[in-house]
């Protein structure tokens, strides 16, 4: 029963079909041009890539040669580069301008980076040569693990965590897997607070823990009193993002690690915020055991539409000993990679990945690290604040910060501003669309009506800001004086008007079908 | 900008951090280098590694060395791809969106399956998730793996499986053929997971497994490790499979000693499997104006909106490996993926031809896509060093995967487009000369 035959067909060509739809012929408005699928435009026997002829000898494969085809088109290289290049005009981009995503860390992503990782000797290695003939490897591997743990006071770090929410898994694993050793079959809940990130509660949940959700305080913070209630022998930690998803340093963070240590659990810190500390506080000496580093967040590895990341996982003595395979060490001057469970040393709660990890993400980030060093690290958290601080402090007058006082790496409003102007924060962040800006993070965190998060990042001049905040300012205005339409409409100048996502979800076209039955679809 | 803030100095907005946390001064770490110096530095470190390009290099399980199209890297490195988020604005994002679409189409074609998800971290996640997954589906707690199936990919799939009380049960492996996976197949069994070609090389009739598997109302999940196998041989789906996933490196993204890689995931259409499917799918719809367009859908499988009771805790995934694999296969189409797949089994068999024919060595894998396994009269592992010594890269010794297990004579030797008759030369006057 494939889905494809009960739902509704893929649609034919609007984008030829234009007249009905938009007002020119050919669908494309200028520099934004129309572009169908692959698979409407292909032809099914081109092809690209100059191969030799293949010798067509008797194959080998036991008679399990495939007998139908592919049902793939090919493109010259010329329409390969001409489709995806008209698709990426179609994208924002920190290339682009400001992308003020709270959480996500959209900083500008240093060319150099790419040069380095693209060298021969680390993007043309294979991860089962001979250890002997990849000592470099192991080298840059060694080396972002001593930064790594430097900047968080912490003695282990396992590098293999491909994203962050791997970083988690591997943090909670590690976790599991130390009560396991003390026999704690007991401890099973994890506190959690309301502002968490989503892949917390799904990542404890992987671990086989239940989730107890801790309230914020009216200031944003855990609230101590609700923390201190639902300590007991069955916790088995607590998983809490510093500085948080509101924005804020979690200011009892000592306390707090302090009384779930005495309470028998362990202390797994979110660090997708780390770029906000760096360099001026190490999680290490707050009373962490666990936290994961989003390279591609702190350290400035690209998003590239949704990763590749890496979660590099740091430890206390505590978690140490569990930490997975592999991971290098250096004997004399020789380095040596650890694979196997059985060769470890300590008692490693497994492995999580084929392979070492991503070490594309880790010569970007070492070399992000080390061109800022001790010191530019340092700076960037600072900027990141300023510039957070700067935004929230030129908008309090047109828009509503939802807690008082400073704030940390992103600043957070909520839709007080939007009152009775019938404007939702979903209609603002359109509106933001039309203006050239990427908008905020929205509805999230939960704990805050209308959230919308705004983080600039240490990469924005004062004159980005200044023109950012001019722009937002000019919204929220437009929005009391009543010039609803502009919201509700928005984006009108998109590639695309709003995309209806109900109808996605009710009648899923997860992939392109033929339209044998449709003769309009031919071009 | 301290002035509009209202606070005197930077200090002042860090004053929420406990004063015994604050450090004076800086961490102990080198101050900040220039763009000459980090350069130097990077360079040197590489330099002391053997690359895939400077070797006659036979090195698989699991990642194969292959040619990628100028145009590929070219593409991944436009701003708009590179430094773009995750496209949860899709009025700004149809290019991400629209390139997701059409990779989960040639995923799904190419598997023989309905439907395909965004991608994952890389074959051995893809591997695990689908294991959690079929219990979702079956509502069981037992999987059996196939002692052939890669041992990282089992290790993996068993540490992401075991705090969620699955029991994965592996069998020995069976270099050369199949280990008897089926007789372990009863009633509380969710799945069945089985590599084809299997982690030695050898190719599968994957059928019967899914005969057996079905039977018992166990899912089928196959798995492959080189994505170019499916131009030549027999889909997954055409063979019963419920779940196909695995690794996509073979195309566009590189050896990158072993990452960023790109998981695929493919599965049947049925409304169960849809539900309970990880990871982010992009799907079609219109625009206010009628206009098609594309959107992440389905979310509420997700961790941001469905916390703890998410059918995964994935958030980023392998995005840009995703538009290279997709740039690649749009460049080959079905005529040039098959031709490439073609070229590489031809290679292995003349290969294999050629080794097996040293004196001594015997080949353990009679049925294979472009990597197969020969038995050496000694310990694999040393004569792999000693290549390595006269600048070959000859291939994965068994024992790396599978220390203690026996399999210390076995050699796993993949061949691929990028060698050269040079390349074979090489290799067998090498093993001549160590064996």
């Amino acid at each position: 029963m494939a889905m494809n035959t009960q739902g509704r067909p893929s649609r034919p060509l609007h984008v030829y079909d234009a007249g009905a739809y938009t007002d020119t012929f050919s669908g494309s408005k200028g520099l934004d041009q129309a572009e169908p699928l692959i698979f409407e435009r292909g032809a099914f026997d081109n092809c690209g890539v100059d191969l030799e002829e293949p010798k067509g000898t008797k194959t080998r494969l036991g008679g399990l040669d495939r007998q139908d085809a592919l049902g793939l088109p090919g493109l010259s290289e010329p329409e390969t580069v001409r489709h995806y290049v008209r698709l990426s005009r179609k994208n924002y981009a920190i290339d682009l301008g400001l992308y003020p995503l709270g959480s996500c860390t959209m900083k500008h992503n240093p060319r150099l980076n790419e040069k380095l990782a693209r060298l021969p000797g680390f993007i043309d290695i294979h991860p089962l040569q001979p250890q002997s003939t990849v000592q470099g490897a192991f080298e840059l591997i060694g080396e972002l693990a001593h930064w790594l743990m430097t900047l968080t006071n912490t003695p282990c770090v396992a590098m293999s965590p491909k994203a962050g929410a791997h970083g988690e898994l591997c943090g909670m694993m590690a976790i599991r897997a130390a009560l396991d050793a003390r026999g704690e079959s007991k401890r099973r809940r994890v506190l959690v607070p309301e502002s968490a990130h989503g892949t917390n509660p799904a990542t404890a949940v992987q671990c086989g823990f239940t989730v107890d959700e801790i309230p914020a305080d009216a200031g944003g913070r855990v609230d101590m009193e609700a923390f201190k209630a639902k300590l007991g022998d069955d916790v088995a930690g607590i998983m809490l993002t510093n500085p948080n998803t509101c924005g804020l340093f979690e200011r009892d963070i000592k306390e707090i690690a302090d009384l779930i240590h005495e309470a028998g659990g362990y202390f797994y810190c979110d660090g997708a915020n780390f770029n906000a500390i760096v360099g001026r506080v190490r999680p290490g000496d707050l009373g962490i055991d666990a936290m994961h580093i989003n390279l591609h967040k702190t350290f400035s590895t690209p998003h590239g539409g949704g990763g590749p990341g890496s979660g590099p996982t740091v430890f206390s003595e505590a978690l140490a000993p569990y930490a997975p395979v592999p991971y290098v060490v250096k004997e004399n001057d020789t380095w040596r990679m650890v694979e196997q469970e059985a060769d470890a040393e300590g008692e490693p709660f497994g492995r999580m990945v084929a392979f070492h990890g991503n070490m594309g993400m880790f010569t970007r980030a070492l070399s992000y690290m080390m061109s800022h060093g001790s010191d530019g690290l340092k700076q960037v958290a600072e900027d990141a604040v300023l510039n957070a601080n700067y935004i929230q402090a030129r908008l309090t007058g047109v828009m509503t910060p939802a807690f008082e006082g400073t704030c940390m790496h992103e600043a957070l409003f909520d839709d007080r501003f939007l009152e009775g102007t019938g404007v939702s924060t979903l209609d603002f962040a359109k509106a933001m669309i039309d203006e050239g800006y990427h908008p905020m993070t929205m509805y999230f965190p939960l704990v805050v009506h209308g959230a919308m998060l705004i983080e600039p990042t240490e990469t924005e001049s004062k004159g980005s800001l200044d023109r950012f905040c001019d722009t937002l300012e000019g919204l929220a205005n437009a929005a009391k004086a009543g010039e609803t339409e502009r919201f509700t409409a928005a984006p009108r100048h998109a590639p695309a008007k709003r995309l209806d996502e109900t109808q996605a979800a009710r009648n899923p076209v997860l992939r392109w079908v033929p339209q044998e039955a449709t003769p309009q679809a031919a071009e | 900008m301290l002035e509009t803030v209202g606070v005197a100095s930077i200090d002042d907005l860090f004053s929420d951090v406990p004063e015994a946390a604050r450090l004076d001064g800086s961490v102990d770490l080198p101050p900040k280098a220039t763009e000459i110096a980090v350069e130097r530095a990077f360079t040197r470190m590489s330099r002391r590694n053997l690359s895939a390009g400077e070797a006659p290099f036979f090195v698989g399980a699991g990642a194969y060395k292959h040619h990628v199209p100028a145009t590929v890297d070219h593409m991944i490195q436009r701003s708009e791809y590179l430094t773009s988020y995750t496209p949860y604005q899709p009025e700004i994002s149809q290019g991400t969106l629209q390139t997701l679409f059409e990779f989960q189409t040639q995923v799904a074609a190419l598997t023989g399956m309905d439907i395909a998800n965004a991608s994952m971290y890389d074959g051995s996640t893809s591997c695990a998730e689908a294991v959690l997954m079929a219990s979702r589906v079956t509502k069981r707690k037992k999987a059996v793996m196939s002692g052939n199936l890669h041992p990282h990919y089992a290790s993996s799939t068993h540490t992401l499986a075991k705090y969620m009380d699955i029991n994965t049960v592996s069998q020995d492996a069976n270099p050369g053929s199949l280990d008897d996976i089926a007789a372990a197949i009863d009633d509380e069994t969710a799945c069945v997971v089985v590599q084809n070609p299997d982690v030695f090389g050898q190719v599968h009739d994957l059928e019967p497994l899914a005969k057996a598997a079905h039977d018992k109302g166990a899912l089928l999940i196959a798995v492959f490790t080189e994505v170019l196998s499916l131009g030549l041989m027999k889909s997954p789906g055409s063979m019963g499979a419920d779940i196909v996933v695995g690794e996509g490196q073979s195309l566009g993204v590189g050896l990158q000693f072993g990452g960023p890689y790109v998981g695929l995931f493919a599965c049947r259409g049925d409304r169960n499997f849809l539900r309970n499917m990880p990871g982010r799918l992009a799907g079609e719809t219109v625009d206010a104006d009628g206009r098609r367009g594309f959107v992440l859908t389905l979310s509420t499988r997700e961790q941001h909106i469905r916390r703890d009771k998410a059918t995964s805790n994935i958030c980023t995934n392998s995005g840009l490996m995703a538009l290279a694999w997709t740039v690649h296969m749009t460049l080959l189409g079905q005529a040039g993926f098959t031709k490439l797949a073609r070229i590489n089994h031809e290679r292995a068999c003349e290969l294999a031809d050629r080794l097996s024919a040293l004196p001594g060595v015997e080949l353990v894998t009679d049925a294979f896509f472009n990597e197969f396994t020969i038995r050496l009269p000694g310990d694999a592992a040393k004569v792999v060093q000693a290549l390595a010594d006269k600048g070959v890269l000859g291939g994965v010794p068994a024992s790396r995967l599978y220390p203690g297990k026996g399999h210390d004579d076995l050699l796993l030797v993949a061949a691929t487009e990028t060698n050269t008759p040079e390349d074979f030369d090489a290799l067998e006057a090498a093993l001549k000369e160590v064996l």
